[in-house]
């Protein structure tokens, strides 16, 4: 299930199919165009970064990229072949797994129930069909070690769990069950500094294993570290998919909040940062 | 467990300890045990203790539905009223219209799957507390059983059970006794410790236990994962109507006559020993085993404050402070299980 072999390695997948892949897709609400015109790309091994305020078209691109809506102009390819999702259901079946802010997990519950929660591995059959239980504790256990999760005891509640460990729990339960592309909607944003920084890790880690990752955010300073590609949204449109080695941290931030008061809003980040940025995670 | 980390010595066994969902009620049982033997003889010998773990027998078999409905983030206020209406449908079917026993229980069985299942179907499609929706189930059936009796019988209860074919048998399966060590215990007990240790085992080793409590801890997210959470609540209150039917079958064969007001009010009772059991109210967490302790430690107080000389009517003062002290015990860890660590 877990793809760990047979990924291109970091560098050459230009030549690779990429698994997503918008032309040009727009999307409109009644009168309200939501999404115009917007192209992007997602490569095995790679991280694409989506950024864009608020309102920018984030939501909307995401939905259409997990299957929730079909893009009403331009094409979306899935292993360069057009892709006709009728629910996240397909998507997810193709290997196409998001992860949304709210995580879709149980406090109460712990975390290996949590895990297997709606794909619980079974024993027996009949009235006698039970849960496998102790192959459900183990497999857990390997895959949160396998990606470098580091928690104590599975038999915790989540609600216990901070809320990086949660959101990594979540990033490992969706490579467990066959990720190929991880969508991780504002995984971040709610998080503290070092909180984040455990999360980029972990997005690092699936990265390494070979999946692609569509990471959406509105923080360049979590975005510019760890994404192989930038795609920037502002009122539905893009401004432009840039590699890594086509822009700077700066240019960045400055292009994401667009406009004038950059200037300032750069200053006022860059003070919370020690010089060099925030290279060093945790 | 291979894989302990450093950090798991010291608090984590404590903690573990502390999540349990039973521990309040086994503290609980174990101070009603050690209050009511110590003051009486009765109470502590052999035959004593056939005598508690009867009323507790019949409760534990409703808390443990009452239990698992709870844990799915509902309640059932019907539950006791039904256990009513299902003695009465047994009983009136095998006394007036020559069913046997056998026969007319199935009958019972029918109708109590029915009744759970409306309560079900309603609540999962108009998404209103069940809390209204049972209540107002609670109420129909109370009209319904008043009624229907008094309009067959002229007065307010069925009787003449023993007459009816079938009838030994089944009282030996549901409300006989069985001898140990020289004592006559009631059959039900060992019902309600095939129910519970049912309840139990779907609860944490299958994948609908699992569905169990993640509709009553999010019912949102677990429909996200895929989850049946229509099935899996209509399910739910089947169940409970099911433990209501076996626990009306009971009493109406054990008394052979059901009033028609029987089984009103126990709901709550059923709702109390299910929380002192360690049941959240807001549903997602809570166990079976606990909500058959919770049902002991009724037992216990019920006979005890008898076999004390006291009056009854102290039972009730009872059942309000162990309800208080539980949810504030609830509540409690509850806030230990979901404390966010930074």
């Amino acid at each position: 299930m877990t793809a760990t072999g047979g990924a291109p390695a970091r560098g050459e997948a230009g030549f690779a199919v990429p698994l997503l892949e918008t032309r040009e897709c727009g999307k409109t609400f009644g009168g309200v165009i939501a999404l115009r015109e917007v192209s992007m790309q997602v490569r095995a091994g790679e991280v694409t970064c989506v950024l864009g305020d608020n309102g920018a078209g984030k939501s909307t691109l995401i939905k259409i990229l997990s299957g929730v809506h079909p893009p009403d102009s331009g094409v979306y390819l899935v292993d360069g072949a057009p892709a006709a999702f009728t629910s996240p259901r397909d998507a997810l079946d193709r290997g196409i797994a998001t992860v949304y802010q709210d995580l879709a997990m149980i406090p109460l519950m712990s975390v290996w129930r949590n895990f297997f929660l709606g794909s619980e591995p079974s024993l027996g059959w009949g009235p006698l069909r039970r849960f496998d239980v102790a192959r459900a504790k183990r497999t857990v256990r390997q895959e949160l070690r396998s990606m470098g999760i580091d928690i104590r005891d599975v038999d915790q509640p989540v609600g216990t769990l901070s809320g990086g460990e949660r959101q990594s729990v979540a990033i490992a339960r969706a490579v467990h069950f066959g990720a190929r592309v991880l969508i991780l909607d504002e995984p971040t944003s709610a998080l503290g500094v070092k909180q984040a920084g455990v999360v980029l890790r972990y997005i690092a880690q699936a990265r390494d294993r070979g999946l692609g990752v569509v990471f959406i955010t509105h923080n360049p300073h979590h975005a510019y570290p760890i994404g192989d590609r930038f795609l920037l949204l502002n009122r539905g449109a893009s401004m432009g998919e840039y590699g890594k080695a086509d822009i700077t941290r700066q240019e960045l931030t400055s292009l994401m909040a667009g406009g004038a008061e950059l200037e300032q809003l750069a200053h006022e980040l860059s003070r919370d940062e020690p010089p060099g940025g925030p290279k060093e995670i945790r | 467990m291979t894989v302990a980390d450093e950090r798991l010595a010291g608090t984590g066994l404590a903690r573990r300890l502390l999540i349990r969902p039973e521990l309040g009620a086994v503290v609980g049982a174990i101070a009603v045990f050690a209050f009511f033997a110590g003051q009486s003889e009765t109470f502590r010998s052999i035959e004593g203790v056939a005598n508690w773990l009867d009323p507790a027998s019949t409760l534990g078999i409703m808390a443990v539905a009452i239990a698992l409905l709870m844990i799915g983030g509902e309640f059932d206020l019907s539950a006791g009223v039904l256990t009513g209406s299902t003695g009465l449908i047994m009983v009136i079917l095998s006394t007036r219209y020559g069913l046997s026993v056998w026969t007319a229980m199935l009958v019972a069985l029918v109708v109590a799957l029915l009744v759970g299942f409306l309560n079900g179907l309603i609540v999962v499609r108009t998404k209103l507390p069940s809390f209204i929706v049972t209540l107002g189930t609670f109420l129909m059936l109370q009209g319904i059983n008043l009624g229907v009796t008094k309009a067959l019988t002229g007065t307010v209860q069925v009787s003449g059970l023993r007459r009816a074919e079938g009838y030994d048998q089944a009282r030996a399966l549901l409300a006989g006794t069985f001898s140990l060590g020289g004592t006559d215990f009631r059959v039900a007990i060992l019902w309600w410790l095939g129910v519970t240790a049912l309840a139990t085992w779907v609860l944490m080793r299958t994948r609908p236990g699992n569905w169990i409590f993640a509709v009553g801890g999010d019912e949102r997210a677990a429909r996200a994962v895929g989850v049946p959470a229509d099935r899996t609540k209509i399910a739910l209150f089947m169940t409970t109507a099911v433990a209501a039917w076996l626990v009306g079958s009971i009493l109406a064969l054990r008394f052979t006559s059901v009033q028609a007001n029987a089984g009103l009010g126990q709901e709550f009772v059923y709702i109390i020993a299910a929380v002192i059991g360690g049941c959240l109210l807001t549903g997602g967490y809570g166990s079976a085993v606990g909500a058959s302790i919770g049902a002991l430690i009724f037992g216990m107080a019920d006979k005890g404050i008898v076999f004390l000389g006291w009056d009854a009517d102290w039972f009730k003062f009872f059942l309000g402070a162990m309800l208080l002290l539980a949810t504030l015990a609830n509540r409690l860890v509850r806030r230990y299980a979901e404390e966010v660590r930074h």
